[in-house]
C-alpha cells in the first residue's frame, strides 16, 4: 500500500510540473556573445545584461503570461564558432529572435546566416558595414562610428581645432573609425596632419605620440579598444603632450580611465549618457532608464556598468517589446522592429526605418570628459 | 579482393558518411561535420608533415589564410571561376610554401617552429595592413557559394557532400603517398635524418616537397572555409588557429592518417557538447585534452590500437583456457 501511495504522490508531482511547463511554454529568444576569449570585455558585460532582464521579466510574471527564455552561446570571439552557435539557436532551439554578436567580424559572418533563415538578428557590434546597405533582417543597436566621429569634430570646431593628429589600432574598430575620421575631415574643416597605427597588442605607443609632436597638432584623436586606449593616455603624459586627447566612444568603461590614473584627466570621448548618468540633467529623457540599469548592474554584479552591456540591454529590450506587441512571429517581430519610432534604451533614443537599421543619430552621444576617475559631461 | 582488405576502413567510413544525412538533416550537426571535414583537410597535409616527416608547423593558419582570400578576392571582387580561383589560391599557396620553405626547412627541431611562427604573424600582419587589397581587419563580405556550372551548393547538405568527397579522395591519394618510397623516405627522415641521408634520402628536398604538399592541403581547406562562411576575416588565420591545427594532429595521433579526422572531430565537436555546461565548458575541455596528452601521449588513434591490441589479446587467453 505504501508504495502504490508514493507511486500516486510522484505521478501527481511529475503531472504537476509537467502541466505547468505546459502552460506556460516560453518565449525563446538566442543571445551570441564573446563571453571568453579576446573580446571577453564585451561579451561578459552583455551575458550579464541579458541574463539579468530575464530574471527580472520572468519575475514579473514574463511577457504576455508567457516566460521568456534566453539562450546564451559562447562565441569566443571566433567566426566559425559563432556560425555554429547561431546554426544551432535558429534550427535547433527555433529562437525567434538573436541578439548579438559582440565582434564587427562574427557579426559579419553570420549575417548571411539570419537572411537565410529569416531570423531577426539585433548585433551589438559597431561596424557601419553591418547596416550598411541595409540587411533586412538586421539591425544594431551601437551608434555608427560616423556619428562619433561627427561629435568629436563639432567639438574640435567649438574649441577653435583645425588641425588635428589621428591615432588608430589596426583592428575593425580601429580600421573603421580612421576611415570615418578621413572621410568626414573635409566637411568639418579639419585637416589631419598625421595619421599613424599600431597593432592591437602593442605596448608602447612613443614612437608614434613622438611623431605627432613634432607636427602642428592641435588636438589627438585617438581610435582604439583596449588596452591600446590606455596606453596612449600614460605615453601622451609621458612625453608632456599638453594638447588635448579625444577617445573613440569604445573607451565606454569607467575602468580604463581609471587604469591610467591622473594621466587621463582631461581626456574627452564621445559616448552614450550611461557614464555619467550622475551629472545629466533631470529632464533628460533617457536618466531614469539610466540610473536603473547602472544601479541594478551594479548592485548585482559588483562591477562597473558599461556602455557595451547597455549594447546588449537596447538589443534585448527591443525583442521584448517586439514580443509584447506581436508576439513570436519572426517577420513581425522584424517588422516591428523596423517600424519602431521613439524607443528610449541606453545607447540613445532609437528611430528605425526602412533605410535605417541603427535608428540613432548624433545626438546619442554625449560628450564626456574624465574627471578625477569618473566621466562628467564636458562644458 | 585487394583493393577491399586494402581500403576496408575507408569503406566503412564513407558507408558512414552516406548514411549520415538520412538520419540527421539538422543544419547545425551538418555544419559541425562540414567544419570537421574541412580541418581534417587542412591536418591531413599537416599529419604528412608534423607525423611522418617529424617538421613542426606553428604557420599552417597563414596557408589555409591565403587560401582563403586569394579565392575570396578572385570571387567576389573579379567575378573568376571558381575552379579558377581554387586553382590560383592552391598556387599561391605552393609558391609561397616553396620560398619559405628553403631557408626555414634548413632549421632543426624548436627553429623551425619558430621560423613558421614568424612567418604566420607574417600574413597575419600583412592581411591586416592591405586594407585596399584585403579589406583589412574587416575582412571581405558577400563571397559567393561554391557552384558548378548552375548548381548552386548553397544549402548545408550539398556543402557536406562536397567537402567529405574532396577529403576521400585526397585521403586515397595520401595512403598512397604513405606507402609510397616517398613515404618510406619520410619515415626514415623521422627516425633519424643522418641515417636517412646516409641511406642515400635527399633531406633537404623531400622536407621542403611536403612542407609545400601540406602548404597545398591547408589552401584547399581555406578555399573550402571562404566558400561555405562566405566572409573571412584575418581572425580566421591567427596564431591560435595554426597551434588548434597542431593540437588536433597531436591529439588524433601523429603519423596515423586516421589522426587527422579523429582530432579534427574531437576539437570541434566537444566544445559544442560541452557548451551545455556554461561557464565550466573551458575548464572541462582543458581537463579532456591534458587527459589525452597524458595518458594517450600517441594519439586517439594509437589508444584505439592499444586496446583492440588488449582485447585481442584477453579474448586469446579466454580461448586458451
Amino acid at each position: 500500500m505504501k508504495s502504490s501511495a508514493l507511486f500516486v504522490l510522484a505521478a501527481v508531482i511529475l503531472f504537476g510540473f509537467v502541466s505547468v511547463a505546459g502552460a506556460a511554454e516560453p518565449y525563446k529568444v538566442g543571445a551570441v556573445f564573446a563571453v571568453t576569449g579576446p573580446a571577453s570585455w564585451l561579451g561578459e558585460p552583455e551575458k550579464n545584461t541579458v541574463k539579468m532582464i530575464e530574471e527580472e521579466i520572468n519575475a514579473n510574471g514574463g511577457i504576455n503570461g508567457r516566460p521568456l527564455e534566453i539562450i546564451v552561446e559562447d562565441t569566443v570571439g571566433e567566426e566559425a564558432k559563432t556560425v555554429l552557435a547561431v546554426k544551432k539557436l535558429i534550427t535547433r532551439e527555433k529562437v525567434c529572435a538573436i541578439v548579438g554578436p559582440s565582434r564587427s567580424g562574427t557579426t559579419m559572418a553570420v549575417v548571411p546566416i539570419a537572411e537565410r533563415y529569416k531570423v531577426p538578428l539585433i548585433s551589438c557590434a559597431a561596424a557601419e558595414a553591418i547596416i550598411k546597405p541595409v540587411k533586412k533582417w538586421v539591425f544594431k543597436t551601437p551608434q555608427s562610428d560616423a556619428d562619433a566621429v561627427r561629435r568629436i569634430y563639432e567639438k574640435c570646431q567649438e574649441m577653435k581645432i583645425d588641425k588635428i593628429a589621428i591615432m588608430s589600432g589596426t583592428t575593425g574598430f580601429g580600421k573603421a573609425g580612421r576611415d570615418q575620421l578621413k572621410k568626414l575631415a573635409a566637411e568639418y574643416g579639419m585637416t589631419i596632419v598625421a595619421d599613424e597605427t599600431y597593432g592591437p597588442k602593442d605596448t608602447d605607443m612613443t614612437a608614434q605620440l613622438t611623431k605627432i609632436k613634432a607636427t602642428k597638432a592641435q588636438a589627438i584623436v585617438n581610435w582604439s579598444i583596449v588596452p591600446a586606449q590606455t596606453t596612449v593616455i600614460k605615453n601622451r603624459s609621458q612625453l608632456g603632450i599638453k594638447i588635448p586627447l579625444f577617445q573613440s566612444h569604445g573607451f565606454g568603461n569607467v575602468k580604463y580611465a581609471r587604469t591610467a590614473g591622473a594621466a587621463a584627466d582631461g581626456v574627452m570621448c564621445p559616448a552614450g549618457r550611461l557614464l555619467a548618468v550622475d551629472t545629466l540633467p533631470d529632464d533628460n529623457p533617457q536618466k531614469a532608464l539610466l540610473a536603473k540599469y547602472k544601479k541594478d548592474y551594479e548592485t548585482k554584479f559588483k562591477a562597473d556598468a558599461s556602455t557595451f552591456g547597455g549594447h546588449a540591454f537596447d538589443a534585448i529590450m527591443l525583442v521584448v517589446e517586439a514580443l509584447k506587441a506581436v508576439g513570436d512571429d519572426k517577420a513581425k517581430i522584424r517588422d516591428y522592429i523596423e517600424n519602431k519610432k521613439g524607443f528610449v534604451g541606453t545607447g540613445g533614443i532609437f528611430n528605425f526605418s526602412a533605410t535605417d537599421h541603427v535608428g540613432l543619430d548624433k545626438t546619442a552621444f554625449e560628450m564626456l570628459m574624465v574627471k578625477d576617475g569618473n566621466f562628467v559631461v564636458a562644458k | 579482393m585487394r583493393f577491399v582488405r586494402n581500403y576496408s576502413s575507408l569503406l566503412l567510413f564513407v558507408l558512414l558518411l552516406a548514411g549520415i544525412p538520412f538520419f540527421v538533416e539538422d543544419p547545425y550537426f551538418l555544419s559541425i561535420l562540414v567544419f570537421v571535414g574541412i580541418y581534417s583537410i587542412a591536418t591531413m597535409g599537416l599529419n604528412l608533415l608534423m607525423g611522418y616527416a617529424g617538421q613542426i608547423s606553428l604557420g599552417h593558419a597563414a596557408f589555409y589564410a591565403i587560401g582563403a582570400y586569394t579565392s575570396g578576392i578572385l570571387t567576389s571582387q573579379y567575378n573568376v571561376n571558381f575552379f579558377l580561383s581554387g586553382g590560383c589560391a592552391i598556387a599561391l599557396a605552393v609558391v609561397v610554401a616553396y620560398i619559405i620553405g628553403i631557408p626555414c626547412l634548413r632549421l632543426k627541431g624548436h627553429y623551425l617552429a619558430m621560423g613558421t611562427l614568424a612567418f604566420g604573424e607574417i600574413v597575419y600582419i600583412f592581411l591586416n595592413a592591405t586594407v585596399d587589397f584585403t579589406g583589412g581587419p574587416s575582412g571581405i563580405a558577400a563571397i559567393p557559394e561554391f557552384r558548378v556550372g548552375e548548381f548552386f551548393f548553397d544549402s548545408d547538405l550539398k556543402f557536406y557532400i562536397l567537402v567529405w568527397c574532396i577529403f576521400i579522395l585526397l585521403f586515397v591519394v595520401t595512403r598512397n603517398i604513405v606507402h609510397s618510397r616517398m613515404g618510406r623516405a619520410l619515415r626514415s627522415l623521422h627516425g633519424s635524418e643522418q641515417a636517412a641521408s646516409a641511406m642515400g634520402v635527399n633531406v633537404a628536398d623531400l622536407k621542403v616537397k611536403v612542407f609545400v604538399l601540406s602548404a597545398a592541403y591547408a589552401a584547399l581547406a581555406g578555399v573550402l572555409y571562404a566558400h561555405f562562411v562566405t566572409f573571412i576575416s584575418p581572425q580566421t588565420s591567427d596564431l591560435m588557429f595554426s597551434i588548434r591545427l597542431v593540437t588536433m594532429v597531436v591529439v588524433g595521433g601523429m603519423g596515423h592518417l586516421w589522426g587527422c579526422v579523429l582530432g579534427s572531430a574531437i576539437l570541434t565537436v566537444l566544445p559544442e557538447m560541452l557548451s551545455y555546461f556554461e561557464d565550466y565548458d573551458m575548464l572541462i575541455y582543458g581537463c579532456i585534452l591534458l587527459g589525452m596528452v597524458m595518458f594517450l601521449p600517441g594519439g586517439l588513434t594509437r589508444g584505439a590500437e592499444m586496446l583492440y591490441a588488449k582485447c585481442v589479446k584477453k579474448a586469446g587467453k579466454r580461448g586458451d583456457a
